[in-house]
Protein backbone atom coordinates (compact mmCIF):
# COMPACT_ATOMS: atom_id res chain seq x y z
CA UNK A 1 0.00 0.00 0.00
CA UNK A 2 2.74 2.43 1.01
CA UNK A 3 6.35 1.93 -0.06
CA UNK A 4 9.28 4.12 0.92
CA UNK A 5 12.37 3.64 -1.24
CA UNK A 6 15.60 5.23 -0.10
CA UNK A 7 13.83 8.31 1.21
CA UNK A 8 15.96 11.15 2.57
CA UNK A 9 15.15 14.58 3.90
CA UNK A 10 17.74 17.33 4.09
CA UNK A 11 16.95 20.60 5.85
CA UNK A 12 18.97 23.73 5.52
CA UNK A 13 19.25 25.34 8.90
CA UNK A 14 21.41 28.43 9.46
CA UNK A 15 23.22 27.73 6.21
CA UNK A 16 24.05 24.19 7.31
CA UNK A 17 22.69 21.05 5.77
CA UNK A 18 21.05 18.76 8.28
CA UNK A 19 20.02 15.28 7.26
CA UNK A 20 16.83 14.54 9.21
CA UNK A 21 15.94 11.34 7.37
CA UNK A 22 18.66 9.27 5.76
CA UNK A 23 17.94 6.60 3.15
CA UNK A 24 14.84 5.12 4.78
CA UNK A 25 13.02 2.22 3.15
CA UNK A 26 10.08 0.19 4.38
CA UNK A 27 6.66 -1.05 3.27
CA UNK A 28 3.28 -0.79 4.88
CA UNK A 29 0.87 -3.47 3.71
CA UNK A 30 -2.86 -2.86 3.37
CA UNK A 31 -4.64 -3.06 6.73
CA UNK A 32 -1.35 -3.07 8.61
CA UNK A 33 -0.52 -0.78 11.53
CA UNK A 34 3.16 0.14 11.40
CA UNK A 35 4.65 2.03 14.32
CA UNK A 36 7.53 4.43 13.70
CA UNK A 37 9.41 4.78 16.93
CA UNK A 38 12.63 6.36 18.08
CA UNK A 39 14.05 9.01 20.38
CA UNK A 40 13.47 12.72 19.73
CA UNK A 41 15.20 13.84 16.57
CA UNK A 42 15.29 10.35 15.08
CA UNK A 43 13.35 11.49 12.02
CA UNK A 44 10.22 9.46 12.68
CA UNK A 45 7.78 12.38 12.46
CA UNK A 46 9.52 13.83 9.40
CA UNK A 47 9.32 10.42 7.73
CA UNK A 48 5.59 10.24 8.41
CA UNK A 49 5.00 13.81 7.22
CA UNK A 50 6.58 13.00 3.88
CA UNK A 51 3.81 10.46 3.25
CA UNK A 52 1.15 13.19 3.02
CA UNK A 53 3.71 15.61 1.64
CA UNK A 54 3.65 18.00 4.58
CA UNK A 55 7.41 17.68 4.09
CA UNK A 56 8.96 17.49 0.66
CA UNK A 57 11.13 14.50 -0.18
CA UNK A 58 14.78 15.41 -0.82
CA UNK A 59 15.64 12.14 -2.52
CA UNK A 60 14.22 8.67 -2.96
CA UNK A 61 10.54 8.11 -3.52
CA UNK A 62 7.33 7.13 -1.82
CA UNK A 63 4.75 5.03 -3.63
CA UNK A 64 1.11 4.79 -2.62
CA UNK A 65 -0.77 1.98 -4.36
CA UNK A 66 2.04 1.77 -6.88
CA UNK A 67 1.93 5.47 -7.78
CA UNK A 68 4.68 7.93 -7.04
CA UNK A 69 3.46 10.52 -4.52
CA UNK A 70 4.90 13.33 -6.57
CA UNK A 71 2.67 12.48 -9.52
CA UNK A 72 -0.46 12.99 -7.38
CA UNK A 73 -2.25 16.25 -6.67
CA UNK A 74 -1.17 17.23 -3.18
CA UNK A 75 -4.57 18.48 -2.01
CA UNK A 76 -6.39 15.38 -3.25
CA UNK A 77 -3.70 13.14 -1.78
CA UNK A 78 -4.17 14.71 1.65
CA UNK A 79 -7.96 14.52 1.52
CA UNK A 80 -7.54 10.79 0.93
CA UNK A 81 -5.29 10.29 3.97
CA UNK A 82 -6.56 10.64 7.53
CA UNK A 83 -4.32 12.74 9.77
CA UNK A 84 -4.25 12.80 13.58
CA UNK A 85 -1.80 14.93 15.56
CA UNK A 86 -0.68 15.20 19.13
CA UNK A 87 -2.34 18.41 20.25
CA UNK A 88 -5.55 17.37 18.53
CA UNK A 89 -5.47 20.27 16.13
CA UNK A 90 -9.23 20.66 16.39
CA UNK A 91 -10.64 23.92 15.06
CA UNK A 92 -11.66 25.87 18.16
CA UNK A 93 -14.43 27.78 16.37
CA UNK A 94 -16.15 24.60 15.10
CA UNK A 95 -18.42 22.30 17.08
CA UNK A 96 -17.41 18.67 17.50
CA UNK A 97 -19.71 17.61 14.65
CA UNK A 98 -18.38 20.36 12.37
CA UNK A 99 -14.81 19.36 13.19
CA UNK A 100 -15.53 15.74 12.28
CA UNK A 101 -17.20 16.86 9.04
CA UNK A 102 -14.35 19.01 7.70
CA UNK A 103 -13.11 16.65 5.00
CA UNK A 104 -16.65 15.53 3.97
CA UNK A 105 -17.48 19.23 3.54
CA UNK A 106 -14.37 19.80 1.48
CA UNK A 107 -15.43 16.84 -0.64
CA UNK A 108 -18.89 18.31 -1.09
CA UNK A 109 -21.01 15.74 0.77
CA UNK A 110 -24.64 16.67 1.42
CA UNK A 111 -25.68 17.92 4.86
CA UNK A 112 -27.65 14.80 5.72
CA UNK A 113 -24.89 12.45 4.77
CA UNK A 114 -22.34 14.50 6.74
CA UNK A 115 -24.48 14.56 9.85
CA UNK A 116 -25.16 10.85 9.68
CA UNK A 117 -21.47 10.07 9.21
CA UNK A 118 -20.41 12.37 12.05
CA UNK A 119 -22.87 10.71 14.43
CA UNK A 120 -21.77 7.25 13.35
CA UNK A 121 -18.12 8.13 14.00
CA UNK A 122 -18.76 9.81 17.34
CA UNK A 123 -20.47 6.60 18.40
CA UNK A 124 -17.50 4.60 17.18
CA UNK A 125 -15.02 6.62 19.25
CA UNK A 126 -17.21 6.48 22.33
CA UNK A 127 -18.63 10.02 22.39
CA UNK A 128 -22.46 9.79 22.33
CA UNK A 129 -23.45 12.28 19.59
CA UNK A 130 -26.52 13.57 21.41
CA UNK A 131 -24.23 14.81 24.18
CA UNK A 132 -21.11 15.79 22.24
CA UNK A 133 -22.00 16.78 18.66
CA UNK A 134 -22.79 20.41 19.47
CA UNK A 135 -20.03 21.06 21.98
CA UNK A 136 -16.93 23.09 21.26
CA UNK A 137 -13.43 21.61 21.64
CA UNK A 138 -12.65 23.77 24.67
CA UNK A 139 -15.52 22.06 26.49
CA UNK A 140 -13.85 18.65 26.11
CA UNK A 141 -11.06 16.96 28.06
CA UNK A 142 -7.77 16.23 26.32
CA UNK A 143 -8.72 12.59 25.86
CA UNK A 144 -12.10 13.48 24.40
CA UNK A 145 -10.43 15.91 22.00
CA UNK A 146 -8.15 13.13 20.79
CA UNK A 147 -11.18 10.92 20.19
CA UNK A 148 -12.69 13.67 18.06
CA UNK A 149 -9.35 13.87 16.24
CA UNK A 150 -9.53 10.15 15.44
CA UNK A 151 -13.16 10.45 14.33
CA UNK A 152 -12.21 13.38 12.08
CA UNK A 153 -9.44 11.37 10.44
CA UNK A 154 -11.88 8.53 9.70
CA UNK A 155 -14.65 10.81 8.41
CA UNK A 156 -14.25 10.39 4.66
CA UNK A 157 -13.26 6.73 5.13
CA UNK A 158 -9.68 7.14 3.83
CA UNK A 159 -7.76 3.89 3.32
CA UNK A 160 -4.64 5.36 4.95
CA UNK A 161 -4.30 7.12 8.30
CA UNK A 162 -1.26 8.91 9.67
CA UNK A 163 -1.07 9.38 13.43
CA UNK A 164 1.61 11.60 14.95
CA UNK A 165 1.91 10.80 18.67
CA UNK A 166 -1.86 11.01 18.95
CA UNK A 167 -1.97 10.01 22.60
CA UNK A 168 1.25 11.71 23.67
CA UNK A 169 -0.35 14.62 25.48
CA UNK A 170 -2.95 12.81 27.59
CA UNK A 171 -2.59 11.32 31.07
CA UNK A 172 -1.40 7.69 31.37
CA UNK A 173 -4.79 6.24 32.33
CA UNK A 174 -6.60 7.94 29.46
CA UNK A 175 -3.77 6.94 27.15
CA UNK A 176 -4.19 3.25 28.02
CA UNK A 177 -7.88 3.55 27.36
CA UNK A 178 -7.39 5.31 24.03
CA UNK A 179 -4.86 2.70 22.96
CA UNK A 180 -7.31 -0.10 23.69
CA UNK A 181 -10.02 1.76 21.82
CA UNK A 182 -7.76 2.26 18.82
CA UNK A 183 -7.16 -1.50 18.74
CA UNK A 184 -10.89 -2.09 18.82
CA UNK A 185 -11.51 0.52 16.10
CA UNK A 186 -8.68 -0.80 13.95
CA UNK A 187 -10.08 -4.33 14.23
CA UNK A 188 -13.38 -2.94 12.94
CA UNK A 189 -12.15 -0.63 10.16
CA UNK A 190 -8.85 -2.30 9.09
CA UNK A 191 -7.09 0.85 7.91
CA UNK A 192 -3.50 1.10 6.76
CA UNK A 193 -1.98 3.10 9.60
CA UNK A 194 1.41 4.72 10.14
CA UNK A 195 1.67 5.56 13.82
CA UNK A 196 4.48 7.68 15.28
CA UNK A 197 5.32 7.40 18.97
CA UNK A 198 8.26 7.44 21.36
CA UNK A 199 6.46 5.17 23.83
CA UNK A 200 7.76 1.63 23.40
CA UNK A 201 4.85 0.15 25.36
CA UNK A 202 2.44 1.79 22.94
CA UNK A 203 4.45 0.42 20.01
CA UNK A 204 4.22 -3.14 21.31
CA UNK A 205 0.56 -2.81 22.14
CA UNK A 206 -0.53 -1.39 18.78
CA UNK A 207 2.02 -2.29 16.13
CA UNK A 208 1.70 -5.11 13.66
CA UNK A 209 5.22 -4.04 12.83
CA UNK A 210 7.67 -1.70 14.49
CA UNK A 211 10.19 0.43 12.60
CA UNK A 212 12.77 1.67 15.07
CA UNK A 213 14.63 4.78 13.97
CA UNK A 214 17.68 6.60 15.25
CA UNK A 215 19.52 9.57 13.73
CA UNK A 216 17.35 9.51 10.64
CA UNK A 217 18.01 5.85 9.85
CA UNK A 218 16.03 2.66 10.29
CA UNK A 219 17.77 0.60 12.94
CA UNK A 220 15.36 -2.31 12.84
CA UNK A 221 12.12 -3.12 11.05
CA UNK A 222 10.44 -6.15 12.61
CA UNK A 223 7.32 -7.57 14.20
CA UNK A 224 7.05 -6.89 17.95
CA UNK A 225 7.93 -10.52 18.70
CA UNK A 226 11.03 -10.45 16.51
CA UNK A 227 12.12 -7.12 17.91
CA UNK A 228 12.01 -8.65 21.39
CA UNK A 229 13.64 -11.90 20.46
CA UNK A 230 16.22 -10.70 18.00
CA UNK A 231 17.13 -7.09 18.71
CA UNK A 232 19.48 -5.98 15.93
CA UNK A 233 22.01 -4.21 18.12
CA UNK A 234 22.61 -2.82 21.61
CA UNK A 235 20.72 0.36 20.73
CA UNK A 236 17.57 -1.65 20.13
CA UNK A 237 18.07 -3.64 23.32
CA UNK A 238 18.56 -0.47 25.29
CA UNK A 239 15.59 1.24 23.67
CA UNK A 240 13.27 -1.65 24.44
CA UNK A 241 14.49 -1.45 28.00
CA UNK A 242 14.37 -3.71 31.00
CA UNK A 243 10.81 -4.89 30.46
CA UNK A 244 11.86 -6.77 27.39
CA UNK A 245 11.47 -10.18 29.06
CA UNK A 246 8.08 -9.46 30.53
CA UNK A 247 6.86 -7.96 27.26
CA UNK A 248 7.92 -10.98 25.25
CA UNK A 249 5.54 -13.14 27.32
CA UNK A 250 2.81 -11.47 25.31
CA UNK A 251 4.42 -12.36 22.01
CA UNK A 252 5.92 -15.84 22.49
CA UNK A 253 3.52 -18.57 21.42
CA UNK A 254 3.20 -21.97 23.01
CA UNK A 255 3.76 -23.56 19.61
CA UNK A 256 7.20 -21.98 19.48
CA UNK A 257 8.43 -23.50 22.74
CA UNK A 258 6.74 -26.90 22.43
CA UNK A 259 8.91 -30.00 22.64
CA UNK A 260 8.36 -33.50 21.32
CA UNK A 261 5.99 -35.31 23.64
CA UNK A 262 6.58 -38.55 25.54
CA UNK A 263 5.81 -41.76 23.70
CA UNK A 264 2.42 -42.42 25.24
CA UNK A 265 -0.68 -40.82 23.71
CA UNK A 266 -2.31 -37.67 25.03
CA UNK A 267 -4.37 -40.06 27.17
CA UNK A 268 -5.68 -37.93 29.96
CA UNK A 269 -3.52 -34.82 29.79
CA UNK A 270 -4.60 -31.21 29.44
CA UNK A 271 -4.33 -29.83 25.87
CA UNK A 272 -3.86 -26.15 24.95
CA UNK A 273 -3.79 -24.56 21.47
CA UNK A 274 -0.34 -23.63 20.21
CA UNK A 275 -1.60 -20.19 19.22
CA UNK A 276 -1.82 -19.09 22.86
CA UNK A 277 0.89 -16.78 24.12
CA UNK A 278 2.85 -17.89 27.17
CA UNK A 279 0.95 -15.47 29.35
CA UNK A 280 -2.41 -16.65 28.05
CA UNK A 281 -1.37 -20.25 28.63
CA UNK A 282 -0.36 -19.51 32.21
CA UNK A 283 -3.71 -17.82 32.83
CA UNK A 284 -5.55 -20.77 31.24
CA UNK A 285 -3.66 -23.33 33.33
CA UNK A 286 -4.41 -21.36 36.47
CA UNK A 287 -8.09 -21.39 35.63
CA UNK A 288 -8.18 -25.13 35.01
CA UNK A 289 -6.30 -26.13 38.13
CA UNK A 290 -3.79 -28.96 38.29
CA UNK A 291 -4.31 -31.62 35.62
CA UNK A 292 -3.26 -35.20 35.78
CA UNK A 293 0.28 -35.88 34.64
CA UNK A 294 3.48 -33.90 34.64
CA UNK A 295 2.71 -31.62 31.71
CA UNK A 296 0.25 -30.65 28.98
CA UNK A 297 -0.22 -31.16 25.28
CA UNK A 298 -0.09 -28.50 22.66
CA UNK A 299 -2.49 -28.78 19.75
CA UNK A 300 -2.86 -27.19 16.31
CA UNK A 301 -5.99 -25.67 14.79
CA UNK A 302 -7.42 -29.12 14.02
CA UNK A 303 -6.98 -30.08 17.64
CA UNK A 304 -4.19 -32.53 16.75
CA UNK A 305 -1.33 -32.79 19.25
CA UNK A 306 1.84 -31.16 17.93
CA UNK A 307 4.01 -31.06 21.02
CA UNK A 308 4.27 -31.29 24.74
CA UNK A 309 5.48 -29.21 27.66
CA UNK A 310 6.15 -30.49 31.13
CA UNK A 311 5.06 -28.12 33.89
CA UNK A 312 8.67 -28.01 34.95
CA UNK A 313 9.84 -26.97 31.48
CA UNK A 314 7.00 -24.45 31.17
CA UNK A 315 7.93 -22.87 34.48
CA UNK A 316 11.57 -22.72 33.41
CA UNK A 317 10.71 -21.00 30.12
CA UNK A 318 8.47 -18.58 31.98
CA UNK A 319 11.24 -17.73 34.41
CA UNK A 320 13.90 -17.42 31.71
CA UNK A 321 11.69 -15.23 29.57
CA UNK A 322 10.96 -12.82 32.38
CA UNK A 323 14.65 -12.70 33.19
CA UNK A 324 15.28 -11.93 29.53
CA UNK A 325 17.52 -14.99 28.92
CA UNK A 326 15.14 -16.71 26.56
CA UNK A 327 15.18 -13.81 24.18
CA UNK A 328 18.66 -12.50 24.77
CA UNK A 329 20.70 -14.94 22.76
CA UNK A 330 21.22 -12.49 19.91
CA UNK A 331 21.78 -9.38 21.95
CA UNK A 332 24.82 -8.29 23.84
CA UNK A 333 23.75 -6.46 26.93
CA UNK A 334 25.63 -3.29 26.07
CA UNK A 335 24.38 -0.04 27.48
CA UNK A 336 25.81 2.14 24.73
CA UNK A 337 23.38 4.21 22.78
CA UNK A 338 20.70 4.37 25.41
CA UNK A 339 18.08 6.77 24.11
CA UNK A 340 17.42 10.09 25.87
CA UNK B 1 -27.74 70.20 27.02
CA UNK B 2 -29.93 73.04 25.91
CA UNK B 3 -28.65 73.06 22.36
CA UNK B 4 -29.31 69.35 21.95
CA UNK B 5 -32.93 69.77 22.93
CA UNK B 6 -33.56 72.95 20.95
CA UNK B 7 -31.94 71.81 17.69
CA UNK B 8 -32.32 68.06 17.45
CA UNK B 9 -32.57 68.21 13.65
CA UNK B 10 -29.28 70.02 13.28
CA UNK B 11 -27.50 67.69 15.73
CA UNK B 12 -28.93 64.69 13.94
CA UNK B 13 -27.79 66.00 10.57
CA UNK B 14 -24.25 66.64 11.83
CA UNK B 15 -24.15 63.22 13.56
CA UNK B 16 -25.10 61.59 10.31
CA UNK B 17 -22.29 63.38 8.49
CA UNK B 18 -19.89 62.37 11.25
CA UNK B 19 -20.85 58.70 11.10
CA UNK B 20 -20.56 58.75 7.32
CA UNK B 21 -17.05 60.19 7.40
CA UNK B 22 -15.87 57.67 9.97
CA UNK B 23 -17.58 54.72 8.31
CA UNK B 24 -16.13 55.45 4.88
CA UNK B 25 -12.65 56.04 6.30
CA UNK B 26 -12.60 52.90 8.44
CA UNK B 27 -14.01 50.87 5.57
CA UNK B 28 -11.16 52.03 3.35
CA UNK B 29 -8.66 51.32 6.08
CA UNK B 30 -10.03 47.77 6.48
CA UNK B 31 -10.04 47.21 2.74
CA UNK B 32 -6.35 48.08 2.64
CA UNK B 33 -5.23 47.16 6.15
CA UNK B 34 -6.51 43.57 6.41
CA UNK B 35 -4.95 42.38 3.12
CA UNK B 36 -1.73 44.18 4.02
CA UNK B 37 -1.76 42.45 7.42
CA UNK B 38 -2.27 39.06 5.75
CA UNK B 39 0.55 39.87 3.34
CA UNK B 40 2.87 40.60 6.26
CA UNK B 41 2.20 37.16 7.76
CA UNK B 42 3.25 35.64 4.42
CA UNK B 43 6.22 37.93 3.70
CA UNK B 44 7.63 38.60 7.13
CA UNK B 45 10.30 41.05 6.03
CA UNK B 46 7.54 43.54 5.18
CA UNK B 47 6.56 43.85 8.83
CA UNK B 48 9.25 46.35 9.87
CA UNK B 49 8.84 48.81 7.00
CA UNK B 50 5.02 48.73 6.91
CA UNK B 51 4.31 48.85 10.64
CA UNK B 52 7.06 51.48 10.97
CA UNK B 53 5.55 53.72 8.32
CA UNK B 54 2.03 53.34 9.72
CA UNK B 55 3.41 54.13 13.18
CA UNK B 56 5.06 57.34 11.99
CA UNK B 57 1.86 58.41 10.21
CA UNK B 58 -0.04 57.80 13.43
CA UNK B 59 2.13 60.25 15.34
CA UNK B 60 1.53 63.19 12.96
CA UNK B 61 -0.96 65.57 14.67
CA UNK B 62 -4.28 65.50 12.87
CA UNK B 63 -4.48 69.22 12.34
CA UNK B 64 -1.01 69.18 10.75
CA UNK B 65 -1.92 66.22 8.53
CA UNK B 66 -5.03 68.03 7.24
CA UNK B 67 -2.92 71.11 6.53
CA UNK B 68 -0.26 69.11 4.73
CA UNK B 69 -2.82 67.33 2.57
CA UNK B 70 -5.00 70.25 1.55
CA UNK B 71 -2.73 71.32 -1.35
CA UNK B 72 -3.03 67.81 -2.82
CA UNK B 73 -6.54 66.67 -2.00
CA UNK B 74 -8.31 70.00 -1.57
CA UNK B 75 -10.67 71.38 1.01
CA UNK B 76 -13.20 68.66 1.41
CA UNK B 77 -14.17 65.10 2.07
CA UNK B 78 -11.27 63.44 0.26
CA UNK B 79 -8.78 65.03 2.61
CA UNK B 80 -10.67 63.91 5.68
CA UNK B 81 -11.30 60.40 4.46
CA UNK B 82 -7.68 59.85 3.41
CA UNK B 83 -6.36 61.21 6.69
CA UNK B 84 -8.73 59.19 8.87
CA UNK B 85 -7.99 56.05 6.87
CA UNK B 86 -4.26 56.59 7.32
CA UNK B 87 -4.72 56.93 11.09
CA UNK B 88 -6.83 53.76 11.19
CA UNK B 89 -4.31 51.67 9.26
CA UNK B 90 -1.88 51.11 12.11
CA UNK B 91 -4.36 49.46 14.48
CA UNK B 92 -5.95 47.37 11.75
CA UNK B 93 -2.72 46.12 10.15
CA UNK B 94 -1.10 45.41 13.50
CA UNK B 95 -4.12 43.54 14.85
CA UNK B 96 -4.53 41.53 11.66
CA UNK B 97 -0.94 40.34 11.99
CA UNK B 98 -1.33 39.61 15.71
CA UNK B 99 -4.61 37.79 15.15
CA UNK B 100 -3.21 35.49 12.47
CA UNK B 101 -0.04 34.89 14.47
CA UNK B 102 -2.25 33.78 17.35
CA UNK B 103 -3.92 30.95 15.43
CA UNK B 104 -2.94 27.63 17.08
CA UNK B 105 -0.20 26.03 14.93
CA UNK B 106 -1.74 22.59 15.52
CA UNK B 107 -5.02 23.69 13.93
CA UNK B 108 -3.13 24.99 10.89
CA UNK B 109 -1.05 21.84 10.59
CA UNK B 110 -4.21 19.73 10.80
CA UNK B 111 -5.86 21.92 8.15
CA UNK B 112 -2.93 21.42 5.78
CA UNK B 113 -2.79 17.72 6.52
CA UNK B 114 -6.48 17.33 5.74
CA UNK B 115 -6.01 18.88 2.32
CA UNK B 116 -7.13 22.48 2.66
CA UNK B 117 -5.65 24.79 0.06
CA UNK B 118 -3.81 27.93 1.14
CA UNK B 119 -6.86 30.03 0.36
CA UNK B 120 -9.14 27.71 2.35
CA UNK B 121 -6.80 27.82 5.33
CA UNK B 122 -6.87 31.62 5.21
CA UNK B 123 -10.64 31.98 4.97
CA UNK B 124 -11.74 28.98 7.03
CA UNK B 125 -9.13 28.88 9.77
CA UNK B 126 -6.90 31.94 9.96
CA UNK B 127 -9.21 34.89 9.34
CA UNK B 128 -12.17 33.55 11.36
CA UNK B 129 -9.91 32.75 14.32
CA UNK B 130 -8.16 36.11 13.96
CA UNK B 131 -11.46 37.95 13.56
CA UNK B 132 -11.94 38.94 17.23
CA UNK B 133 -8.43 40.43 17.29
CA UNK B 134 -8.91 42.15 13.92
CA UNK B 135 -12.23 43.58 15.09
CA UNK B 136 -10.54 44.81 18.26
CA UNK B 137 -8.22 46.74 15.95
CA UNK B 138 -11.19 48.07 14.01
CA UNK B 139 -12.78 49.16 17.30
CA UNK B 140 -9.67 51.03 18.37
CA UNK B 141 -9.43 52.64 14.93
CA UNK B 142 -13.12 53.56 14.88
CA UNK B 143 -13.15 55.08 18.35
CA UNK B 144 -10.04 57.12 17.52
CA UNK B 145 -11.46 58.16 14.14
CA UNK B 146 -14.69 59.39 15.77
CA UNK B 147 -12.59 61.69 17.93
CA UNK B 148 -10.25 62.84 15.19
CA UNK B 149 -13.15 63.46 12.80
CA UNK B 150 -14.28 66.37 15.00
CA UNK B 151 -11.13 68.19 13.91
CA UNK B 152 -12.20 67.61 10.30
CA UNK B 153 -14.64 70.48 10.62
CA UNK B 154 -11.75 72.87 9.94
CA UNK B 155 -11.66 71.51 6.39
CA UNK B 156 -15.32 72.38 6.08
CA UNK B 157 -16.90 68.95 5.82
CA UNK B 158 -19.35 69.23 8.68
CA UNK B 159 -19.71 66.55 11.31
CA UNK B 160 -19.97 67.07 15.03
CA UNK B 161 -16.77 69.14 14.99
CA UNK B 162 -18.89 71.88 13.42
CA UNK B 163 -20.74 72.31 16.73
CA UNK B 164 -17.50 72.44 18.68
CA UNK B 165 -15.82 74.97 16.38
CA UNK B 166 -18.97 77.11 16.19
CA UNK B 167 -19.25 76.95 19.96
CA UNK B 168 -15.64 78.05 20.37
CA UNK B 169 -16.09 80.97 18.00
CA UNK B 170 -19.30 82.18 19.61
CA UNK B 171 -18.25 81.22 23.16
CA UNK B 172 -21.30 78.98 23.36
CA UNK B 173 -20.46 76.17 25.83
CA UNK B 174 -23.75 74.50 25.14
CA UNK B 175 -22.80 73.82 21.55
CA UNK B 176 -19.34 72.57 22.48
CA UNK B 177 -20.88 70.21 25.02
CA UNK B 178 -23.47 68.97 22.57
CA UNK B 179 -20.76 68.12 20.02
CA UNK B 180 -18.53 66.49 22.59
CA UNK B 181 -21.26 64.45 24.27
CA UNK B 182 -22.73 63.11 21.05
CA UNK B 183 -19.32 62.22 19.67
CA UNK B 184 -18.45 60.38 22.89
CA UNK B 185 -21.73 58.50 22.78
CA UNK B 186 -21.02 57.54 19.19
CA UNK B 187 -17.63 56.19 20.18
CA UNK B 188 -19.11 54.10 23.00
CA UNK B 189 -21.83 52.76 20.74
CA UNK B 190 -19.31 51.77 18.05
CA UNK B 191 -17.12 50.09 20.63
CA UNK B 192 -19.99 48.04 22.01
CA UNK B 193 -21.51 47.18 18.65
CA UNK B 194 -18.27 45.96 17.11
CA UNK B 195 -17.49 43.83 20.16
CA UNK B 196 -20.86 42.12 19.82
CA UNK B 197 -20.37 41.55 16.10
CA UNK B 198 -17.02 39.87 16.64
CA UNK B 199 -18.40 37.12 18.81
CA UNK B 200 -21.36 36.58 16.53
CA UNK B 201 -19.70 36.20 13.16
CA UNK B 202 -16.69 33.98 13.15
CA UNK B 203 -18.08 30.45 13.08
CA UNK B 204 -20.75 31.23 10.51
CA UNK B 205 -18.28 32.82 8.14
CA UNK B 206 -15.94 29.84 8.40
CA UNK B 207 -18.64 27.23 7.85
CA UNK B 208 -20.09 29.05 4.86
CA UNK B 209 -16.64 29.13 3.30
CA UNK B 210 -15.98 25.46 3.89
CA UNK B 211 -18.77 24.37 1.62
CA UNK B 212 -17.63 26.32 -1.38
Amino acid sequence: MITLEGVSKVFTSHGQQVCAVDDVSFDVAEGELVVLIGPSGSGKTTTMRMINRLETISSGRIMVNGRDLRSLDVVELRRGIGYVIQQGGLFPHFTVADNVSVVPRLLGWSGDRRRQRAHELLDLVGLPPDRFADRYPRQLSGGQQQRVGVARALAADPPIILMDEPFGAVDPITRKQLQRELRRIQAAVQKTIVFVTHDIGEAFLLGDRIVLMSDGRVVQDATPADLLRHPADPFVTAFIGEDRGVRSLQFTLLGEIAEPGPADTRANGVALPGSLTIIEAARELGKRGPGAGAGFWISDEEDQPTGYLSYQRFAAVLGDTIAGDHTAEHASEGTDGIPH
Amino acid sequence: MGYLIEHPDRVFELTKQHVELVAISVAFAMLIGIPVGVLITRLRWLEGPIIGTAGILYTVPSLALFAIMIPYTGLGRTTVVVALALYSLLAIVRNTVAGIDGVPPAALDAARGMGMTGRQRLFIIELPLALPVILAGVRIATVAAIGIATVAAVVGVGGLGRLIFDGMRTLNTDRILAGAIVSSLLALLADWGLAWLGGYLRRDIALARLER
